[in-house]
């Protein structure tokens, strides 16, 4: 029997098109508890690669003869080795390529919509993280919007549509990914903007972004309109893009909302990140098509593998944005949050140009899921 | 700490550590200590993990300009 390689572009459709896949995740326990590849229809064993040396006899009776099976460890070896082992006693496996260090990796681009005077906006699906982030275009520029590390991505789709990068954003100094922001900014001669509360420890050059600023992409009317929107982060700032889409950051989630712990002061941000969620967002119109910074389950994409609702329909079933008792409110927020992302500290000093860690480095500090959300 | 037999994984990633930690083990009597170096990030929590459901006891870990080094005493 033969095997074959399977690229995460193959898994993420099978996550959009809720096929059924096999996983047998060999990496070890504890790595597999934290993080692991999701989708609606699949089935999971994991048996650590190390337990199977002797051979996979043991185990042959707890897969399915009816399923493709997707070997998975953390950068491919293992799971080479044993899709070849299946292999030899007559199944016929997949490994993924590139283990879980691809597909942390793997970006998924999606349009949106369109813009009303021509231009799009995209949306670039890092499905393997749950991270969010984009591309605004309009006759020939682009905007891009809380950018991965995987800088060469938006840099090489722009090419593809033909549109120079002349302004790059980030809504506040993220603490799950590092930012591609300034890189990207760097290589396009692209301004830089972040919001200035969030960057009074930042070593580099930037433009400040603050609330009300107005930045136009190409020559029409497309206007990206800063709203600041503290509470995850002192700094955070919504865009209004177009008036039709919301970028809210990590303020607001689909299903969930904006943890205010990550930069330490969780107590401090939680009367801000209320006053954002109930005061401010609730004088937006409700016709605004929300698009976050992150996703924390699958079943938060839609069909075509994109992430957004409408403000209104988040008003309604968001649960985070239905809690009247302030009381109720702080709990949620400061009390029986998830674990902090992998890192984080580190990941703040990266993207304040502190710490340079190398490639090999990065990839490690971001391993895992973002968990910037509480539910 | 004094090894009876020392296994250089330097340099191999992901699985050749734990298979060759597992052929040379195989050699050592019980209670005989066995001293890996590796440079893969992931042999600390595989070694760990696999020393634990063998029965063998992790005996010392120590980082030295990036090398990994494992004391494994077997069980």
């Amino acid at each position: 029997m033969t095997i074959t390689a399977m690229t995460s572009k193959e898994v993420t459709q099978k996550v959009i098109n809720k096929e059924p896949l096999f996983i047998l995740d060999v990496r070890n326990e504890s790595d597999f508890q934290d993080w692991k590849i999701e989708g609606g229809n699949f089935e999971y064993l994991n048996i650590p690669y190390f337990e199977l040396l002797d051979g996979v006899e043991e185990i042959m009776d707890r897969l399915p003869t009816d399923k493709d099976i997707l070997v998975v460890c953390a950068k491919e070896g293992s799971s080479i080795m044993i899709a070849d082992m299946l292999s030899e006693v007559g199944l016929n496996v997949s490994y993924l390529s590139g283990g879980m260090k691809v597909w942390s990796e793997h970006l998924e681009p999606v349009k949106v919509g369109d813009l009303r005077d021509g231009g799009e906006i995209y949306q670039f699906v890092r499905i393997g993280k749950g991270c969010l982030s984009y591309m605004v275009v309009s006759n020939g520029e682009a905007a891009i919007i809380d950018s991965t590390r995987m800088t060469d991505i938006y840099l090489d789709f722009a090419e593809s549509i033909g549109a120079k990068i002349t302004h790059v954003f980030d809504t506040h100094l993220h603490a799950d990914h590092i930012s591609g922001g300034r890189v990207i900014a760097e290589k396009t001669n692209a301004t830089y903007w972040l919001p200035p509360k969030d960057a009074t420890e930042v070593l580099f050059e930037y433009e400040p972004l603050e609330g009300g600023n107005d930045v136009t992409i190409g020559h029409t009317k497309i206007n990206i309109h800063a709203l600041y929107s503290p509470g995850h982060t002192i700094g955070s700032t919504s865009f209004v893009v177009d008036e039709m889409y919301l970028l809210s950051g990590d303020i607001l989630f689909i299903d969930s909302i904006g943890r205010p712990d990550l930069a330490g002061l969780a107590q401090d941000w939680v009367a801000d990140l209320r006053e954002s969620l109930y005061k401010r967002y609730r004088e937006l119109s409700e016709d605004l098509i929300v698009l976050p910074a992150h996703f924390m389950i699958m079943d938060e994409l839609n069909e075509n593998g994109s992430v957004s609702e409408k403000l209104g329909t988040l008003f309604s079933r968001n649960h985070g944005l239905n809690i009247d008792d302030e009381n109720e409110f702080r709990k949620l927020v400061t009390e029986n949050l998830p674990p902090q992302p992998n890192a984080y500290q580190e990941i703040r000093e990266t993207n304040m140009g502190k710490i340079n860690p190398d490639t090999e480095k990065q990839r490690e500090m971001e391993i895992g899921p973002n968990r910037c959300a509480v539910r | 700490m004094e090894a009876n037999k020392v296994l250089d994984a330097k340099g191999l990633a992901c699985p050749m550590p734990i298979v060759k930690t597992k052929k040379a083990m195989n050699e050592l009597e019980n209670g005989q200590v066995l001293e890996i170096h590796a440079t893969d990030k992931g042999a600390k929590n595989d070694l760990t993990a696999w020393a634990k459901s063998g029965g063998h006891e992790l005996v010392k870990h120590e980082e030295e300009d990036n090398v990994l080094k494992f004391w494994i005493k077997k069980g």
